[in-house]
C-alpha cells in the first residue's frame, strides 16, 4: 500500500481489498502492538495507517474477527465460488477449497492487483488429482495431501492448477478440504481448488461478506455449474486410492520427504537433508524423540482441527519436559474452542493457549522453538530453521501430534486412539 | 521501475544446488524493514555468515570468496526460488546488485517477481550451465538476442515470454502497461458485474 502511495497510485476499488494482522502479530496473551519480531510494531502501525488512508478494511491486532488471513476470508465469506482472490502469501490456494481461483502473489502483483484491478498471467496447465474410496480411521485430510506429497514429490504439481476430485475429497468437511488445497502450493501447484457443492454453501450461507437475500439464491444456482464437465481432459491425472493413506510424517527438509507412520526412512534419502534432520536410512520414523509439539497454521488450526485433538488429548498429559503450543487458527476459531471447552484440554493436558495468528509456524526473528530442537507440527513448511534456528520440524496432522505430544516421540494417533 | 536491461557482461558466482529456496535466499529473520531495501546484507544470511543472526562472513560460501565479488550473475539449480512467495528474495538480489540469475528451472511466482523487479532470469540445460562454470570466465548476457555466450565464442539461446522481455528491455512497470487498458478493464468488468453482482460487493454491505 505504501509503495503505491508513494508511486501517487490509488486502489481501484478499496471495497475488495481486505487487510489483516497476523504473520507479525505476538501470541502471547495479553498482546499489544508489541511484538518480538524485528521490525512488527513498526510494521503493524504502517500497516493500520496505510489501511486507513487507502480505505482497505483492517482486521487489527485485537479485532474480534482477526485472525490467519485463510482462516478468516472463509469464517467472513470473503472467499466465495468462481472468484479470484489472491494474497501475498503462497497458502492462498488454501481458499480453492471453496471452488474459487485462488493464489499467493508477490507484493509488485499485489501492487498490480490493487491499482488496477487485474492481474496479468499465463494460464496454467491442468492436473486433477482423485482420492477415490474411503479414508481409514485415525487418517486425514493432511495425510492425503502429504501422501501426494510422499509418492509425486515436492515439484509433481508445476505449473498446474490442480483440481481435487473424488469421492474422498466431496466426504471431507471443509475445514479438510481447506487442510488439503492448502498445500498445493508445497505440491508446487499454482493453485488447488474443489469443485463447490452443498456442503460449500452451508458454510457461506449468512457470512459476512457473502451474498443475502435473493442475491444468495442467484449466486448458489450460478456456483452449481461449477464443476468439471464429464468428459473434460487434464493435461495430467493422477489417482490415489484413500484407503491407503496412513498417518503421514515428514522425515526431510522438504514437504515431499515424507513416509507412512510405520516406515523408515528411504535408503536413498537425501544425505544433505538427513544430516540436517539427524536421522539415519532405515531408521524407523516412530518413536523419534521429539523435544516440542506446535498445532496451529493455516493448514490445521480450524475448529474441526482441535476439536479432533482434544478428543485424544481429553484426560492425558504431554511428555515431561515437552514444550506443546496450540495456536488457533482465529480469534473466532479461540472463541468458539473455549466456549467448547477445548482450552481447558489442552491447558490441562500441558499446552500453552495462544492468540490466534501464525505464531511459531514460522521464525522471523521473534519467538521460536529452542535452537536445533526436533518439533512435531502440524504447520506445512519443513523447511531448515523454518520454526527457529536449525530447528528439525516433522509435519503431521493433529492427531499425529497430539500423540507424539504424550509419547515425547513421533507415534501413531490410531494406537493412542484404541487405548 | 527498474533499471532496463539490455545486455550484461559478468563473471558468474556458482551457487548451483537444487531448490534453493526464498527462505535461503533471505531469511525471514532478516526482513526487519517494510521497505524493499535494507534486504542487501541478509541475503544468502544462512550460509554467508558463520552463525545464525551474525555478520561474521563465513570464508567458505562463495559469496565471500573475493573472486566473485563483483558477480552480476547467478549460477544455480533446478526450481530455483521455490518456497514462501516473499519478495524481499527479489529485493535482496537486486540491492545487493545482482541483475540476472541462470538456472535450469525456476519457481515460478520467484520468476515473476524477478522481471518485475528488473532481474532476467535466464533458463539454460544443466549442460550448459555446468560448461558455465567450469569455464570460469565472465559471460556475456544479450536480452534482444535471447542469447548467452562465454568468450571462446560458444553460446546459447534462451527462452523468455514477449511481454517479460519487453518489461525488461524497457524498465518498465506492469501497472503502467495494464493502465493502458483501463477502459477495456472497466468495460470488462461492468458486463461481469450484471452476470455476478455478488462478486463485487466487497467490504459495502
Ligand atoms: S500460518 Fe504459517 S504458512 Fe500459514 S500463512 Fe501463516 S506463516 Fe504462512
Amino acid at each position: 500500500m505504501n509503495s503505491l502511495a508513494e508511486a501517487g497510485r490509488k486502489v481501484a476499488d478499496p471495497a475488495r481489498v481486505f487487510a489483516v494482522t497476523d504473520h507479525i502479530v505476538d501470541t502471547r496473551s495479553g498482546r499489544t502492538d508489541q511484538t518480538l519480531m524485528p521490525g512488527g510494531q513498526a510494521f503493524i502501525t504502517e500497516t493500520r495507517a496505510a489501511a486507513k488512508a487507502a480505505g482497505i478494511t483492517l482486521f487489527d491486532v485485537n479485532d474480534p474477527d482477526q485472525g490467519i488471513v485463510h482462516v478468516i476470508s472463509p469464517e467472513l465469506g470473503i472467499v466465495l465460488p468462481g472468484c479470484t482472490l489472491i494474497a501475498p502469501d503462497s497458502h492462498t490456494c488454501t481458499q480453492g477449497a471453496f471452488g474459487a481461483l485462488a493464489w499467493g502473489i508477490g507484493s509488485s502483483e499485489a501492487e498490480h492487483a490493487m491499482a488496477t484491478g487485474t492481474l496479468r498471467l499465463a494460464k496454467p496447465k491442468s492436473m486433477r488429482v482423485t482420492f477415490t474410496g474411503k479414508l481409514a480411521e485415525g487418517t486425514t485430510a493432511k495425510d492425503m495431501i502429504l501422501m501426494l506429497l510422499a509418492n509425486h514429490g515436492a515439484a509433481g504439481g508445476k505449473g498446474h492448477a490442480v483440481e481435487f476430485a473424488g469421492e474422498a475429497i466431496t466426504a471431507l468437511d471443509m475445514e479438510g478440504r481447506m487442510t488439503l488445497c492448502n498445500m498445493a502450493t508445497e505440491f508446487s501447484a499454482m493453485s488447488g481448488f474443489i469443485a463447490p457443492d452443498d456442503k460449500t454453501y452451508t458454510y457461506l450461507k449468512g457470512r459476512r461478506y457473502a451474498p443475502g437475500g435473493a442475491l444468495w439464491d442467484d449466486a448458489v444456482a450460478s456456483w452449481q455449474s461449477l464443476r468439471s464437465d464429464r468428459q473434460a481432459s487434464f493435461a495430467q491425472e493422477i489417482n490415489i486410492d484413500a484407503s491407503k493413506v496412513a498417518p503421514m510424517v515428514s522425515w526431510g527438509t522438504n514437504p515431499g520427504q515424507t513416509i507412512a507412520i510405520d516406515a523408515a526412512v528411504p535408503s536413498e534419502a537425501d544425505d544433505r537433508s538427513l544430516e540436517y534432520i539427524a536421522l539415519k536410512k532405515g531408521q524407523p520414523i516412530k518413536g523419534v524423540p521429539i523435544d516440542a509439539a506446535f498445532i496451529g497454521s493455516c493448514t490445521n488450526s480450524r475448529l474441526n482441527d482441535l476439536r479432533r485433538a482434544s478428543a485424544l488429548l481429553k484426560g492425558k498429559k504431554i511428555a515431561d519436559g515437552m514444550k506443546a503450543i496450540c495456536v488457533p487458527g482465529s480469534t473466532r476459531v479461540k472463541r468458539e474452542a473455549e466456549a467448547e471447552g477445548i482450552d481447558l484440554i489442552f491447558k490441562n493436558a500441558g499446552f500453552e493457549w495462544r492468540e490466534s495468528g501464525c505464531s511459531m509456524c514460522f521464525y522471523a526473528g521473534g519467538e521460536s522453538f529452542a535452537a536445533g530442537s526436533r518439533v512435531i507440527s502440524t504447520t506445512n513448511r519443513n523447511f531448515e530453521s523454518r520454526q527457529g534456528p536449525n530447528v528439525k520440524t516433522h509435519i503431521a496432522s493433529p492427531e499425529t501430534v497430539v500423540a507424539s505430544a504424550i509419547a515425547g516421540a513421533i507415534a501413531d494417533p490410531r494406537e493412542i486412539a484404541n487405548g | 521501475m527498474a533499471n532496463p536491461f539490455t545486455t550484461l557482461t559478468s563473471l558468474p558466482m556458482p551457487l548451483i544446488r537444487d531448490n534453493i529456496d526464498t527462505d535461503q535466499i533471505i531469511p525471514s529473520r532478516e526482513m526487519k524493514s517494510t521497505g524493499k531495501t535494507g534486504l542487501a546484507d541478509g541475503l544468502f544470511a544462512g550460509w554467508r555468515y558463520t552463525e545464525i543472526g551474525g555478520r561474521d562472513p563465513d570464508p567458505d560460501f562463495v559469496m565471500n570468496d573475493p573472486f566473485f565479488s563483483d558477480s552480476r550473475i547467478i549460477l544455480g539449480g533446478e526450481n530455483f526460488g521455490c518456497g514462501s512467495s516473499r519478495e524481499h528474495a527479489v529485493w535482496a538480489l537486486v540491492e545487493y546488485g545482482f541483475r540476472a540469475v541462470i538456472t535450469p528451472s525456476f519457481a515460478p511466482i520467484f520468476a515473476g517477481n524477478c522481471v518485475r523487479n528488473g532481474i532476467l532470469p535466464v533458463v539454460l540445460d544443466s549442460e550448459a550451465i555446468a560448461t558455465i562454470e567450469q569455464g570460469g570466465l565472465p559471460v556475456t548476457i544479450d536480452l534482444p538476442e535471447q542469447k548467452v555466450s562465454i568468450n571462446e565464442g560458444q553460446s546459447w539461446t534462451f527462452p523468455i515470454d514477449e511481454e517479460a522481455k519487453a518489461m525488461l528491455l524497457d524498465g518498465l512497470d506492469a501497472i503502467d502497461l495494464s493502465l493502458k487498458m483501463a477502459d477495456d478493464i472497466a468495460a470488462w468488468q461492468k458486463a461481469d458485474q450484471t452476470r455476478r453482482p455478488w462478486i463485487y460487493l466487497g467490504a459495502e454491505q
